[in-house]
């Protein structure tokens, strides 16, 4: 299968791959998922100011090209957004920026519950 | 009629593997299209259809998480495509420790010591959660045993990588 360029770029050169040293910290956000289809693991973690904005985030994603990669463009995306706007990012928008053919959409909706569990994660830290 | 059908068999995750292959070179040998060399082109055909069919039936009965996920479609339970993802944390940290064990061999002093570890570690875990789903299914509890099957499906997928990471490392 080919990859777009995009994924390639991603794959290549994965952004914030890491995780945070204090898991435990309150302003920090951990969400973890599996996808049983392909076997792909995705840890994402949000770092969140007091004001509600998400200063960083970082990935470990153990899976596909198109895993990494949507997970690394994810990162990118919800960075300087508040948890709100982080909440709305939908998969379709992930898998069209990265042209995901129909077989790999499910490493975009990976990638789209990562987020959404690393929030639910910081609420219920914070709540 | 469903695959255990085919076989004359009731569903069941307990299957003699070796039973199921004599009935299936038995029913293979009565479909096989050399019988139906002199027949009308129907015949053949449906003979033909039968007999991918079979191999169908015995591939997916053959292998136990192939049955297993076939026993639970046979529930209603359609586990074959699906896109929903899992959140159980703790089986996924599980899972992200032994990806990182096998991204390690390769960095390890005894590689060959490290594979057969790992290659323990999973065949003990995956022999654990086949125990589970057999309870689980012949309870009739199909929902928790369609959640075992999702967890089998990270096995088989960390059992190939393994298998992969052995190949290079030993230079088949």
């Amino acid at each position: 299968m080919a990859y777009s360029d995009k994924v390639i770029d991603h794959y290549e050169n994965p952004r914030n791959v890491g995780s945070f040293e204090d898991k435990d910290d309150a302003h920090i956000g951990t969400g973890m998922v599996g996808a049983p289809a392909c076997g792909d693991v995705m840890k994402l973690q949000l770092k969140v100011g007091d004001d509600g904005v998400i200063e960083d985030a970082k990935f470990k994603t153990y899976g596909c090209g198109s895993a990494i990669a949507s997970s690394s463009l994810v990162t990118e995306w919800v960075k300087g957004k508040t948890l709100d706007q982080a909440s709305e990012l939908k998969n379709t928008e992930i898998a069209e920026e990265l042209a995901l053919p129909p077989v790999k959409i499910h490493c975009s909706i990976l990638a789209e519950d990562a987020i959404k569990a690393a929030i639910a994660d910081y609420k219920k830290k914070n709540a | 009629m469903n695959y255990f059908e085919l076989f004359s068999l009731t569903p069941s995750y307990q299957l003699d593997l070796s039973d199921l292959a004599g009935r299936y070179r038995t029913l293979q040998s009565q479909f096989h299209p050399d019988k139906f060399a002199g027949e009308s082109a129907q015949a053949q055909a449906i003979a033909m259809q039968r007999a991918a069919q079979i191999n169908d039936a015995y591939q997916t009965l053959k292998a136990p998480l192939n049955r297993a996920q076939y026993l639970l479609s046979l529930q209603g339970i359609e586990l074959a495509g699906e896109q929903q993802t899992v959140s159980d944390v703790e089986f996924l940290m599980l899972q992200m420790e032994l990806r990182e064990q096998l991204e390690g061999l390769q960095a390890a002093a005894d590689p060959e010591d490290a594979i057969d570890k790992l290659a323990a570690r999973l065949n003990k875990d995956r022999r654990s959660l086949s125990d589970d789903f057999e309870s689980a299914y012949n309870e009739g509890h199909y929902q928790q045993a369609g959640d075992i099957v999702r967890k089998l499906k990270f096995y088989a997928r960390l059992e190939q990588q393994l298998q992969q990471a052995e190949e290079q490392l030993l230079d088949f």
